[in-house]
């Protein structure tokens, strides 16, 4: 729907640019006192271009409609008549029932009635909406989870919503159900938003509330803008220009008209007649200047236009082409979904890019541990050098077979050999992985354990325990069975200390068969080292160090403690914890106070480290467009934590930085002061480091002062959360803020929102005027796609969302550096060299018309012949010049890859701007001086071979455009740097195409049919068989080119541009070329601290604890601790409240009666 | 994610975008021209091609432009073939309204527009309801002053030269362009109902004697028609064939030429030229090409040098830059 809209635009803007244009000539070309030419001169040219204008958009509607119907033709099964129906997305009505299952993609806003699991119960992911990685759960009103599956029931179901209007708020909803003469208010937790995806919940049903551009998630898409690229506006510019040279030049040819009529003209009378109704000089200069404007019409070319859509279009279907950027995984090409933004692909200064999804795999590998001091993980080869783990070796597995998740790798048989020599140590740090976490186990059909888990961090923990021989099995609220290595055991769960983001731990007591009480904890290490018995010094240090290691890595990291627990101590703790929890008073600060209380002396064993899986090659890829001077700004909607150690992991974030920003104020003032605090630090160092090391004068200081930008040193890296940059986009702070953003190397923006994220794009689009790429792959980057000037989704996901509304796409994020480096800057260096070239030749082409007005009385006669004026741009010198568009290349992809720098010259838009406009402009008007005053010179009194005279008009007709057309064949010779076949076709065949039109149309058997139309007869015969009119087109060109190419070797011999010395470099290694070699992969030796990144939501300790999520085959909890919790609060009530950052009135909701 | 280990993360195997996957009929064509690896020639402009060509342009155009220069400065000697000009100076045959106005049909024969010229040729289409023939304002202009040679000998009695009226027209416009209209026995009739040219003193049929050279087919006419590039022209008139190759052409000797004043010219400050020429193998007498063909070769050579010595200075400096990849 948007893009037919989208479409009808573009449609206009076509038109519209060929109305400005050509619509008025085309009126004037008609009335004859002012037609200097033909119909056919500007009506041809004009029907092809709209034709080929019409083809292209119809085969770019085709193909948008294609792949919108891919998504609207999803099947989704709905309740019509009491039946459950497959239909169509595209189908669903607000009112419809629809059945989801697990792992399906949510189309619309639904309102939650029942699910598979228990009390209605179900999961989500919602990456695509906010990029967080863990499952959130909803739950279904208790009247309605009570319908279950019951078909007949739901068919019934006829309850009344009333709700908020559609609005773009993904926290918050508000309503009212009306069933059965009772009224159950709405919140968010009942709701399904469209983007998110069902999760070990095998069906659920929902009621449509929102659907299509209604839904919250199009809502938050932002608006569909037309894009255009700088370098179209700075093509109308340049046409509006023309255009105002063209009247310049008309006004000076009419007046030269109304001068000359009135002294020279007036005493020709005899001969030169007035025309009827024009007996008047200024009158007839008026009518000249018009018959002026369609003959130098061609200055402004009609086929440019249609040309840059085909350039475009052929560069479009390059990157569609390009195995390099095809992923065979999930069998994907690279899609450019749009075929007119091309060439801004090379002129990218900044790249906003999603984290989840995007920059990660969304993936959590068990890495690397350190137990007792000792690394594992790492493997050594001979010569004790660390190698990168190779598929070759074999991975490590103690479990049985069966039980061996087959993904998992692990490479280091110290580890195992620990294990098998039974190292107490290493089974208790294992044992914790295996039992300190809130995953669910689940036998599936065939007898295979199958964990779901709500973050992905424990899933990779877990899964590492049981390939390593310590396997969890299953729980109840009471107990923890696992598996070690081949002993089943089962654990008394005692208590259970939540996660939460402050604690940034958690906390199991259990007993073990031999009747011992431990507390097993796991978290953040920043905060358990401080809560350690003072006997684990050494440890400590050592484990630190490890710590460091495994952060410089990027890896996520956790702490692991236990702590021996006394019987009569834990039962004193424990009762203290049921009162504190039948309290109503100040409840959650008394059990975080018992918590603080029991988690102390822990007893260190080592740390785990986890990596959030990067998507291949995604440190390359950075690395390299940061060296083509791309700033890369990470905007997630996950933690800041996780954004930061991704930011690590990706190296933007480095040790060596000099400073990194973190503004997190919660209120407009405090980010106010963090930016000034910022700033300061920035400009104070800088302003020192100048001032220390050049006495400057006052001078000096000032220029300083205003190119302050240029001068910041250092590396600096700016963090900012969702909140404060709500209160930062506030118009007085959003120059500080882009200000500091824009001189820091790095900047990532965590806990944003989908319109933030576009609102950033915006920012720096707006106040920067740099050109702005945005990939992601989720619903929430799809306002940001669209805001920025080039946007890019990652496809072969579920979520087609980021794709639909981007203009390129493809599967990984390291296609964009071929997509920029090559295929952009290819892009960019072809169209600017076509730009370039094009209006050069239409200057050289039109000019010489000017320069004839002074001989022909300026009487708005042509130069050339009618007909050749009709085919010049169209015929003549199109295809060579769009072979050059599509085919060149200056340097190969190899070299653009390897060497960024090359990328530069289009971020500061070198190759065409208004200066290279007037060069080319220029060298126009100096061509066409040549290719006039060369004929003129030797016409003037000229005889030809056969003493007949040679100086008619219709020979020195053929000569000019003869001489035109070999001058621009040359130049276009000149200035193709790659020659490939099509390009040798075309410019020898474009030549041959002339000669042999032009023969054919001079030929005496077509003007014996139209004498009228062809009175050139017999001039080419007669002109180009005179040995002077070929030494004429020889001088011609010779003179045209020589001073053209003397600039061009000057320029490359004495300042080379990087591209002429790689290119130079190319050309001799060209023979003995060795195989290019990889540069090296960088490898970090920074040292950091860890920071705590855990993908982690409080609240299902308490699930776990009450066995709400646990099926019906698990008994019914009866303990005394899952008593204390019903007395407090409703459980869900609990987790619910924890999993919102809105407080909403959900305490009214009464309905829910547990 | 959903975190069903067992039956997700295959991604995690290997590497997912490895190649040799399953889906073939996705993958791009590994084809050269697909794959952008046309093998392709790649020029670039370097010392060692640039300044060798800029010395040959200046070897190759400096002895062309003396060669022209010479035998341009030599045609004056009057052997072989001698043409006959008359110039027309300031006269606008290239102006547009003049250009136009014509219609070639009528100029090929065609009867239907022999009696309804062209719109094209107003306001010399009809005179006294009559169609003119041959329309136009280029017709109606045409040079109609009659020019005689005579040889002063020593007998003093004037020997009249032999002006040869045709073979001065194109071939093509004598034969393909220009015919006379078809149909009656006489040129007289076949222009039945046809007025003259304003201008003219004698309608079309009556140009020459000669029914070869008679009608719109006389040769006058065609090159009259054959409209001028610049406001500054001249036109062959006649020609003086060489009779024998023991006598020059025109031998030396005082001549005598007889103007018959029709075409007035001082209206429009215009000027009116005879050119006696024979021509070479490069066509008349053009000393501009042989000059511009020796200042471009100079340019070119001195260039040539200029480059060198920039060359050889500048370059060592320069080219030592570091590529760094």
């Amino acid at each position: 729907m948007f893009c037919s809209k989208k479409k009808s635009l573009e449609v206009e803007r076509i038109v519209k640019a060929n109305d400005r244009e050509y619509n008025e000539k085309f009126q004037y070309t008609l009335i004859p006192e002012i037609s200097s030419l033909t119909w056919f001169t500007t009506i041809v040219p004009l029907v092809l271009v709209i034709t080929m204008t019409a083809v292209k958009d119809a085969t770019d509607d085709y193909f948008r409609h294609k792949s919108d119907n891919q998504v609207n033709n999803r099947q989704s099964e709905v309740l019509i008549d009491s039946k459950l129906q497959n239909e169509k997305w595209m189908n669903v009505k607000v009112g419809d029932i629809i059945k989801l299952e697990n792992n399906q993609f949510v189309a619309a806003d639904l309102l939650l009635l029942s699910s598979s699991e228990p009390y209605g119960l179900c999961y989500i992911e919602t990456a695509e909406l906010d990029g967080e990685t863990n499952l959130k759960v909803r739950h279904a009103l208790s009247v309605t989870s009570e319908l279950g599956a019951d078909i007949s029931r739901l068919a019934r179901f006829d309850g009344i919503v009333v709700c908020e209007a559609p609005n773009n708020k993904l926290d918050k909803f508000a309503g009212v159900l009306s069933w059965k003469d009772s009224k159950h208010p709405l919140n968010n937790e009942k709701i399904i938003l469209r983007g998110c995806v069902l999760r070990n919940t095998s069906w659920c049903f929902g009621m449509v509330i929102f659907a299509g551009p209604d839904t919250k998630l199009m809502q938050n898409s932002g608006k569909t803008k037309f894009k255009r690229t700088s370098i179209d506006r700075l093509m109308n510019t340049l046409v509006l220009w023309i255009f105002g040279f063209l009247v310049c030049l008309g006004i000076v040819l009419a007046i030269g008209n109304s001068v000359w009529e009135n002294q020279v003209g007036d005493q020709f009378r005899t001969f030169l007649f007035w025309n009827e109704g024009e007996k008047n000089f200024v009158f007839s200069g008026f009518l000249t200047f018009w018959s002026y404007i369609i003959i130098l019409n061609t200055v402004v070319p009609i086929s440019l236009y249609v040309s840059v859509e085909v350039i475009r279009l052929g560069h479009s279907y390059f990157i569609n082409w390009d195995r390099k950027m095809y992923c065979s995984g999930n069998a994907t090409p690279a899609e450019a979904r749009t075929t007119t933004l091309n060439e801004e692909l090379g002129q990218i200064e900044y790249i906003f890019s999603d984290k989840t999804g995007t920059l990660t795999q969304n993936i959590m590998t068990f890495k690397r541990c350190s137990i007792n001091g000792r690394i594992y993980g790492e493997v050594h080869d001979d010569l004790d050098q660390e190698t990168e783990i190779t598929k070759k070796k074999e991975p490590v597995a103690v479990s049985v077979k069966s039980e061996v998740d087959r993904t998992f790798q692990f490479f280091d048989h110290h580890l195992m050999e620990s294990i098998k020599l039974g190292d107490p140590k290493v089974h208790e740090f294992l044992r914790i992985l295996a039992l300190c976490h809130t995953v669910m186990s689940e036998e599936n059909s065939s007898g295979q354990l199958i964990y779901q888990v709500q973050s992905p961090d424990e899933g990779a923990l877990v899964t590492a325990a049981r390939n390593l021989g310590f396997i969890f099995k299953s729980r109840t609220p009471q107990t923890i069975t696992i598996e070690e290595l081949g002993t089943i055991v089962t654990y008394q769960l005692l208590a259970f200390l939540d996660f939460n983001n402050i604690r940034k731990r958690m906390s199991v007591i259990v007993r073990n068969p031999e009747g011992q009480i431990k507390l097993y904890c796991k978290g953040a290490d920043t905060i358990l080292f401080e809560k350690l018995h003072p006997s684990n010094g050494d440890l400590l240090s050592l484990t630190s160090d490890h710590l460091s290691e495994f952060a410089g890595e990027g890896l996520r990291t956790l702490a692991i403690t236990y702590r021996d627990l006394d019987d009569k101590y834990f039962r004193e703790w424990h009762k203290m914890l049921e009162d504190a929890n039948t309290a109503t008073d100040k409840r959650d600060e008394w059990i975080a106070g018992l918590y603080e209380e029991i988690e102390k002396d822990l007893m260190l064993l080592g740390a785990t480290a986890v990596e959030d899986k990067l998507q291949e090659g995604v440190i390359e890829t950075i690395t390299s467009l940061s060296l083509a001077n791309i700033k890369i700004w990470v905007l997630t909607g996950d933690k800041q934590e996780t954004a930061i150690n991704i930011g690590y992991a990706c190296n933007m974030l480095t040790d060596d930085m000099n400073e990194v920003f973190v503004i997190a104020g919660n209120t407009a003032v405090e980010v106010r002061e963090e930016l000034r605090k910022a700033k300061e630090i920035l400009f104070g160092q800088n302003r020192s480091f100048s001032n220390g090391h050049v006495g400057c004068e006052k001078k000096q200081q000032l220029e300083l002062d205003l190119v302050v930008e240029e001068t910041v040193t250092g590396d600096y890296a700016l963090i900012i959360n969702g909140h404060s940059l709500a209160h930062a986009l506030e118009s007085d702070v959003k120059n500080d803020l882009l200000e500091l953003a824009c001189m820091c190397k790095t900047v990532v923006c965590c806990r944003v929102t989908p319109l933030q994220k576009a609102q950033v794009v915006e920012l720096v689009k707006k106040h920067r005027n740099a050109v702005t790429l945005a990939i992601g792959d989720g619903a929430n980057d799809v306002s940001m796609i669209k805001s920025a000037h080039i946007g890019v989704g990652i496809s072969g996901q579920e979520g087609l969302q980021a794709v639909l509304a981007s203009d390129y796409s493809f599967a990984q994020f390291r296609y964009l550096q071929r997509l920029l480096l090559v295929h952009g800057r290819w892009s960019y260096f072809r169209m600017c060299k076509f730009l370039c070239y094009f209006f050069y030749k239409n200057f050289a082409f039109t000019l010489v018309h000017f320069w004839f007005g002074f001989f022909c009385g300026f009487s708005a006669q042509t130069v050339y012949d009618q007909w050749f004026i009709t085919l010049f741009n169209i015929v003549y010198t199109s295809l060579p010049v769009l072979a050059m568009g599509i085919f060149d290349q200056d340097v190969s992809d190899q070299n653009s890859i390897d060497c960024p720098q090359l990328y530069e010259p289009g971020q500061l838009n070198l190759l065409f701007n208004k200066h290279k406009f007037f060069i080319c402009m220029l060298h126009g008007i100096y061509t066409s001086l040549a290719l006039f005053f060369i004929p003129y010179g030797t016409f003037y009194n000229a005889a030809g071979e056969d003493g007949q005279h040679i100086a008619d008009y219709q020979s020195f007709a053929v000569t000019m455009a003869t001489s035109l057309v070999i001058v621009v064949s040359v130049q276009i010779a000149l200035d193709t740097s790659y020659w490939t076949v099509i390009n040798h076709v075309f410019i020898w065949g474009s030549l041959a195409t002339y000669f042999s039109i032009l023969f054919t149309m001079h030929s005496n058997g077509i003007f014996g049919i139209f004498p009228n139309q062809f009175p050139f007869v017999g001039s080419a015969r007669h002109c180009l068989t005179q040995k002077c009119i070929w030494l004429v087109i020889l001088l011609t060109t010779v003179a045209s080119v020589m001073p053209v190419v003397a600039f061009r070797f000057l320029k490359v011999d004495l300042y080379p541009t990087l591209t002429d010395q790689i290119r130079r470099w190319q050309k001799a290694q060209k023979k003995s070329r060795p195989p290019s070699s990889r540069r090296p992969r960088a490898r970090r030796s920074s040292s950091r601290r860890s920071g705590y990144a855990f993908a982690h939501q409080e609240g299902y300790g308490e699930l776990i604890t009450s066995g709400k999520n646990m099926r019906a085959k698990n008994p019914p909890p009866t303990s005394g601790l899952e008593k204390t919790l019903y007395n407090s609060t409703s459980w869900i009530e609990n987790l619910c409240k924890k999993t919102t950052d809105t407080v909403n009135s959900f305490s009214q909701d009464k309905t829910v009666n547990l | 994610m959903a975190m069903n280990y067992n039956s997700k993360d295959e991604v995690d195997g290997g590497p997912p975008c490895a190649p040799g996957g399953t889906a073939k009929s996705r993958r791009p064509d590994n084809t050269a021209f697909k794959q952008q690896r046309l093998p392709a020639w790649q020029p670039i402009l370097t010392a060692g091609t640039v300044l060798p060509t800029f010395f040959i342009i200046g070897l190759i155009f400096i002895p062309i432009g003396i060669g022209i220069f010479v035998t341009s400065n030599n045609i004056r000697e009057i052997e072989g073939n001698v043409f006959m000009y008359y110039g027309l100076s300031n006269f606008y045959q290239n102006h547009r309204r003049y250009v136009k106005s014509r219609d070639d049909s009528q100029l090929n024969g065609d009867s239907s527009a022999l009696l309804n010229p062209s719109k094209e040729c107003e306001p010399y289409r009809r005179n006294e309801d009559k169609p003119i023939a041959p329309c136009g304002a280029i017709a109606n202009s045409m040079f109609n002053d009659t020019l005689e040679l005579f040889l002063i000998g020593n007998d003093s009695s004037p020997t009249p030269i032999t002006l040869k009226k045709k073979g001065i027209a194109w071939w093509t416009d004598k034969n393909v362009k220009f015919r006379n209209p078809p149909g009656g026995e006489t040129l007289e009739e076949r222009f039945k109902g046809t007025t003259k040219p304003v201008n003219w003193l004698n309608p079309v049929y009556m140009l020459d004697s000669d029914p070869d050279n008679n009608g719109f087919i006389n040769e006058d006419f065609i090159v009259w028609m054959r409209t001028a590039a610049l406001p500054t022209f001249r036109k062959l008139y006649r020609l003086i064939e060489r009779k024998s190759d023991l006598h020059p052409t025109l031998p030396a000797g005082r001549y005598y030429l007889n103007i018959t004043y029709n075409y007035p010219v001082h209206s429009f400050d215009g000027r009116k030229r005879m050119i006696l020429s024979t021509i070479s193998w490069m066509g008349g007498k053009n000393p501009f090409l042989g000059i511009a063909y020796i200042a471009i070769g100079s340019i070119s050579f001195l260039l040539g040098v200029v480059l060198l010595v920039i060359n050889h200075k500048y370059r060592n400096s320069s080219n030592t830059a570091d590529i760094t990849i």
